[in-house]
Parts: structure tokens; sequence; C-alpha cells
């Protein structure tokens, strides 16, 4: 069998991004509607926002951030790259690429998914009908990695969409951990409230963690409990630790079965921020600065992308801190 | 089946007059009779079922405007289109014998010329034709084979004979409606077909696959075969898709394929691996902008030069879209007497070639009962259909006919034969034609059936997708 086109190989490792990006972030949208009101009973959407870096764009289009604003900027303006709807058409676009590669299942799914977010109308965005979508969406997403997993066939295309799937979680993980923490940092009123723990624990729900990490610390919920359970757990399928360890497994595995000689430096990458995260306590972490410590995750993140891109995708170096490769057209 | 009620689906039915091809065979009757089971409803409700199913599966033809790609479907008409074993050894040995007079033609004009010396056909036809291609003159095609995919358009008259409207010697496009529309009957149909005996479609990729095996350069031991598409943008993707699958080979753009010291490469995550046979799905002109169209961004700049060296495999061959050509087409009873020494089994549409002054007169003098059409053009663009032309559209043909003879032919208007199709208000007749496919290694081989295109408009001759056309299962019996 030949080896798999450089072209296919950067196709499906975003297909897998961009369906792991909608995900999250029908899970935030969703715990944002349910979970996290202040004391007054009011939401804070503009988080939503500052997560992913959009109030440029979003302040374009929207005077203020209301929950309708957001909610139809993230679900369904195709004119927003960081859309739901946006991030599901590119990942039918290049799933139609990869249609020879990929089961006729995965493109089935994808196209009727991406045929019915075209459909989604202002009653289904209502407040009350709101929830019962975005558990559709993401349940959706969930359908494609379920059958991904049991019907793409394991051969290298499927170790990309792995090493895809697993950036693009650690990517969110620690996005939506930034944003909240400084959100959600206690002011001494607040501390030991009700409505603080509420708070926290909506941030677990939406990397669905709640339970889990009730189980590890029966005790309580503290701000460095919570982050270092996103950050540094080694079980918990979303955290960084974890969707790291899968990223080294896949690449070392990907790079011994098929005897490719690229990928050292992509290799080198995550050996240091397996490092970093391996030998750092969480105390150790806030006290030099949380967010300090996130930023040079991400780098680190986007760093592993350019390097698999130049390795496999036929992609020119770039500079090593630059944003992640754009998607592909 | 038997519970539901309304009316059965031939039940007044009326071909009008026009040859039928679900009633003219006896050979059809045991489909009438399961067809007389099911009602109109029945079938509109399974029709509609299979139509979602299609677009789900996305087997579409994509249509671009200006803002956004739009995904349609090729109609599917799930009554089938039935032919006999008796007419269809007859179309399978018309199209072999088609086949091998055009690989015969194209492999004597690129080399010894002797059709041309022998004043069979004229000169400038073929070398002042826009799709012959000097850079082929000299150029050794393995087994002589030019055309490994062929399509050849047949229409049935009101006598029921079947012509040859067209060849399609360059990239034909359909087949994979045939095999989809197939397996979309078996799901939707299963009662219709059960015990019937038809003729299998569904090896098509394998004896594709195994004819690229054959053409590749001498000395490959295991070729690597690629399918080479301009991309997801081109409407006829799901085709390229289909067909890369079928036959188990990566499917390729231009950008992924290079030429080093005149050997073709594709990139894989593993660096460059060679490529021995490439089914190229681009036109000639976008293969190579060394050779061709210099802004080509399509294809691979140096594929011509490592296929003249006979490092690389090409099908079909480049420069075989000078034997498809509609006046080329005129010749073609008297090209396959000179090469083969028979009558074709399947004859021509009479054809009136314009830049003959007397058949352009008689063209002028007849337009309302003719049908112009210009030579260049596919997919049913610029023709005139005499009968149905209004006196503007007549006038505006006459003008373009007048300004440049050469680039067109006519023919009288063909009484095409009719099928029973599902319309809004029931089951009328719709006009058919059909390409079967053809392919061709050492030897040639023709996919039982082919496509079945019917105009869906009432009354329309046109059956081409871009023109209201869809498709019907077409089934061969055992």
């Amino acid at each position: 069998m030949s080896s798999l086109l450089s072209r296919y190989a950067e196709c499906i490792f975003w297909l897998a991004r961009f369906v792991e990006r909608a995900e999250n972030l029908a899970r935030i949208l969703d715990v944002n509607e349910t979970f996290s009101r202040d004391a007054r009973g009011s939401q804070n959407w503009l988080s939503i926002v500052q997560l992913n870096a959009d109030e440029k764009r979003f302040f374009e289009k929207h005077p203020i951030a209301t929950a309708d604003a957001v909610i139809r900027f993230y679900v369904t303006d195709v004119e927003n790259p960081t859309s739901i709807i946006a991030a599901i058409r590119a990942a039918r676009e290049n799933a139609r690429t990869l249609r020879p590669l990929i089961s006729t299942e995965m493109w089935v799914q994808l196209n009727v998914f991406y045929n019915r977010l075209k459909t989604i109308d202002k009653a289904e965005l209502a407040p009350g009908a709101m929830t019962r979508l975005l558990s559709w969406i993401k349940e959706a997403c969930q359908t494609h990695t379920g059958i991904t997993e049991g019907t793409f066939f394991r051969d290298q295309g499927w170790y990309f969409y792995q090493l895809g799937r697993y950036i693009e979680r650690a990517d969110q993980t620690t996005r939506l951990l930034d944003i909240k923490y400084h959100l959600l940092l206690p002011k001494t009123a607040d501390v030991g409230s009700p409505v603080d723990a509420s708070q926290w624990s909506a941030l677990l729900r939406s990397a669905a963690g709640y339970h889990a990490f009730r189980r590890l610390h029966s005790n309580g919920i503290t701000p460095a409990r919570v982050a270092g359970f996103l950050l540094l757990n080694h079980r918990f399928p979303r955290s960084v630790y974890l969707c790291l360890r899968e990223v080294d497994t896949n690449l070392s595995e990907l790079r011994s079965r098929y005897s490719l000689r690229g990928g050292t430096d992509a290799c080198n990458s995550v050996d240091e921020l397996h490092a970093i995260l391996s030998t750092k306590t969480i105390d150790e972490i806030l006290h030099a600065g949380l967010h300090e410590f996130i930023d040079l995750i991400q780098c680190q993140l986007a760093d592993i992308t350019n390097h698999l891109a130049v390795a496999f995708f036929g992609v020119l170096p770039t500079v090593p801190d630059a944003e992640a490769a754009p998607p592909p057209q | 089946m038997a519970d539901e009620r309304g009316d059965s689906v031939l039940n007044g039915y009326d071909p009008n007059g026009f040859y039928c091809e679900m009633l003219g065979n006896a050979a059809n009757q045991p489909i009438r009779d399961r067809l007389a089971l099911l009602t109109v409803e029945a079938l509109q409700r399974r029709s509609a079922d299979a139509e979602a199913e299609l677009y789900n599966l996305g087997i579409t033809f994509t249509v671009y405007s200006d803002k956004d790609a739009i995904d349609r479907i090729l109609p599917f008409d799930v009554i089938p289109r039935v032919l006999s074993p008796v007419e269809w050894d007859h179309i399978e040995r018309g199209v072999i014998q088609r086949v091998a007079a055009i690989n015969h033609l194209l492999d004597d004009i690129y080399h010894d010329e002797k059709i041309l010396k022998d004043g069979i056909i004229p000169v400038e036809l073929i070398k002042g034709n826009a799709n012959y291609r000097p850079i082929m003159q000299g150029v050794k095609v393995p087994h002589k084979s030019y055309v490994n995919i062929c399509g050849t358009d047949i229409v049935r008259g009101a006598d029921g004979t079947f012509m040859v409207l067209e060849d399609n010697a360059r990239t034909p496009s359909g087949v994979s409606y045939v095999i989809e529309n197939r397996h979309m009957m078996a799901r939707a149909f299963p009662d219709l077909m059960n015990g019937i005996g038809i003729r299998p479609v569904d090896n098509y990729g394998l004896m594709l696959q195994a004819a690229m095996q054959e053409i590749a350069p001498a000395g490959c031991d295991d070729p690597q075969v690629v399918l080479l598409s301009p991309g997801t943008y081109n409407s006829a993707y799901f085709e390229h898709v289909f067909l890369a699958r079928e036959m188990g080979v990566p499917l390729v753009e231009g950008r992924d394929l290079l030429v080093e010291n005149d050997k073709v490469y594709m990139r894989t995550i593993s660096g460059l691996s060679r490529v021995d046979v490439i089914y190229r799905r681009l036109n000639d002109d976008a293969l190579d902008p060394e050779a061709f169209l210099p802004d080509s961004l399509l294809g691979v700049p140096g594929l011509m030069r490592a296929y003249r060296a006979g490092n690389v495999s090409l099908a079909n061959a480049v420069g075989t879209g000078v034997s498809d050509d509609k006046a080329v087409y005129a010749y073609m009873p008297r090209i396959i007497k000179y090469y083969l020494g028979e009558d074709a089994i399947l004859p021509n549409v009479e054809t009136n070639i314009c830049r003959e002054p007397d058949a352009l007169q008689y063209t002028l003098d007849n337009m309302h009962n003719l049908v112009v059409k210009p030579v260049g053009e596919a997919g049913g663009y610029g023709i005139c259909i005499g009968p149905k032309a209004t006196k503007e559209e007549l006038a505006e043909a006459r003008a373009k006919l007048i300004a440049d003879p050469s680039n067109y032919i006519s023919q009288p208007v063909i009484s095409l034969s009719v099928s029973p199709t599902l319309v809004d208000g029931g089951i009328e007749g719709r006009h058919v034609d059909l390409r079967p496919f053809a392919i061709t290694g050492e030897k040639t081989w023709v996919l039982p059936g082919g496509l079945t295109r019917v105009a869906l408009r009432r009354g329309s001759l046109v059956v081409n997708s871009s023109q209201g056309g869809g498709s019907k299962d077409t089934w061969v019996l055992e």
C-alpha cells in the first residue's frame, strides 16, 4: 500500500480539530446557559467572546454581548470563522476532500450534521430551547468521534486524526481554564459562598469533569484543585496532561510503524511540554502565574502543529511561535 | 405490496406513439408484472426516500454560484430502463467495434497518417482540429490503446433502431451513477429485482484497475495507479472519489504530483513516491502548463516530458479529443470500414457536415426541421432544435451558422424512445438515451447497461444533467 498523501494527512488532522472545536464550543455555551449565573442570576456571555479572543470581530457586529448576540455569533453565524457552523462546514469540506480515505458513514454523518445546522431557526436558539440544541450538537460531534472510532481504517491517517483531536482538545482546555480562572478568582466577599462554588462546578461541568473531580476531591472545590485537575490529572480525558500523553503515543507509533524519518522536531516539542507538565505542581504553577503558564502551553501546542506541518504536510517552516497554521481550504 | 391501494404504476400509461423501452419488448413482461403490483403512491414514497438518501450520501454534482456551493443530486427516476439479452448483445458488439476503430484511427493519425493519405477523411478536419495534439506524433501508447475509457451515447429512433449519437473519448463521466443507482434500487426496490436476473455492474472498479495495470509502462512490476482530479470544486468530484475508491488508488490533485528527471512522483508523508499510471480527469490542455495552457494551475509541469519518455501512462491518452469531434463523427462508418473491413454494427444518425457547401445549403434550407450542433461543445450547450425553437432562436442560430459553418453539423430530429417515468402527475413517457462505458486495456470490456439519462421536462429531448436531465437504473437481463 502506498504512503499517505501529505495533503490528506493535513486534511484529516484538521478534520479532527474542527469537530473537537465545535464540541468544546457547544459545551461552553451550554454550561453558560445552564449553570453560570452570578449572584443576581445573570450570565456573563462576554467571557465566551474573550475565551476565543473574538472581541474585535464580535463588537464589529454587535454593540453588547447579550445572550442572544453571543449565541447567534457562535452557533449560526457562518461569517464568524469561530462559530460552530463554520467549524462543521470546515470539517465537512475536509471530509469531502478525504472521501476516498474515510468511511462512507463518517462522511454521511458530517454531511447530514452540516445540512441540519444550516436549518437552525430562531425558535431553536430561544432561551428555553437552546440547551436541547446544544446537547444535540455535542452529541452529533460525539457521534462523529464514535463512528470514526468504529469505522476508520487504522493506518497512517488514523494517527493524524488522533494527533489533531488531542492537540485541539488540550488547547481548548487551556483556553477554558485561562478565561474562567481569572473571571472566577475569588473576591473576598464571595469566597466560600454557594455562588462561588457553583461557578467552579460549572467550569468542571463544561469539561465533563464535575463528577470525576468530586470523586477525587470529595472535601471541596478550590480554584487550585480545579486548575490542577484540568491541567495535570493523569486520568481525566480532557486534561492537558492526558491529551499530551496521547499525542506522544500516537506520534511515536506513527513514526516507528511506518519508518518515517520526519517529525523529530515535533517529538522534541512534545517531550519538552511533557517534561513541564510532569514536574511542576499546581501550586508552583499558580505561584508563577497561571496565565503565563497557559501561554507557554499554547505556544508549545502551536509549535507541535507547525513541526507536524513541516515534517508531514509539505508546509514550509514558519516562525516558531506563530499562530497555529491556518486550516487548509 | 398487494394491500397498497390506488392506481397501479402502468395503468393508463401512454407512450404517445414514441417507441417505449418498457412496452416495446416481450422480455420485459416479468418487470411489467411486478410494477403492476405497485401503486403510484408507493412509488412516490420510495422515490422520495431514495432521493433523500442520495443527498445524504453526497452523491451529488456541485453547482457553484458566486457565494455558495450547492450540492445537487442527479435526479433519479425509480422506474428502470430494461434491455433484453439480444438488445444488449447488439449494443455491446457495436460499442466494441467502435472503440476498436477509434483506437486504430488515433494510432494512425499520430503515426503513419494512412487514412489521410488515402483521402478517407479531409486532412484539415484532423490537423486543423482544436483537439489534435501535434505533441503526440510518434508517441508510443501501450497496446495502441488510446481510449481506455469510452462513453458512447446511443439513442433509439421511432422504429426501435439503436443509433450512435456521439462518442465520448476524452473523459466521459457518469459511470458512478450507474453503480450508485443500482445500489439505490437494491435498497429501495428489492421486491422489484429479486429473481429477475440482472447483469451486475459493481465490478467496474476492478475492471478499470486491471486495464490501468495493463497499460503501465513496460517493465513496471507493481504499478502505482492514481486518479488525477481537478479537485473538490469540480462538479464531477463525487465521481472521482467514487472511482478512486472502487479502484483502491489515491485520488490526487496536480499539486500532489511533481516531475523530476522525467519521472512522476507524488508527495507523501514519507517523501516522494513514484507514480506509473494516471487516470486523469483533466482535459488535455490543463494537464501540463509547460506543454499546453501555461496558466493552468490544475496540472503538473513536466508531465508531458515524462509521458513522451514512456515513464508514465495516461488514461485516456493525450489527443483523443479529435476522434469524438462531432464532424469526425460523420465519417465514423467509413472509418470503421477502412480499418476493420466491416459495416458499422450501430449506425450513425444521418449527419450533414456544414463545412461542405451542399450540406450547409441543405441545413440553411431546412433549419426548422433539423438539430444544429456546434462541433466543439459538450453538455448540450449551443444546440438549436429546429422544430422547438422560436423565430428569434432560429434567426440567431442561422446567423451563427453562416458566420462559422465549419463549426456546425446538423442532424434530423430523432423521435427518441421514451421510458415510463415518475412525474408530479403520475407516470408519463420521457425521452431517454443510453451511455454504455467501455474499458480498454489489452482488450475491450463493456459494462452491462450504462447510464440511461432521461429528459425530465415534458417533451424535452435534452437529457444532459446541466439541462434538467436525470437518470435511471439500466437493467440488462441475463
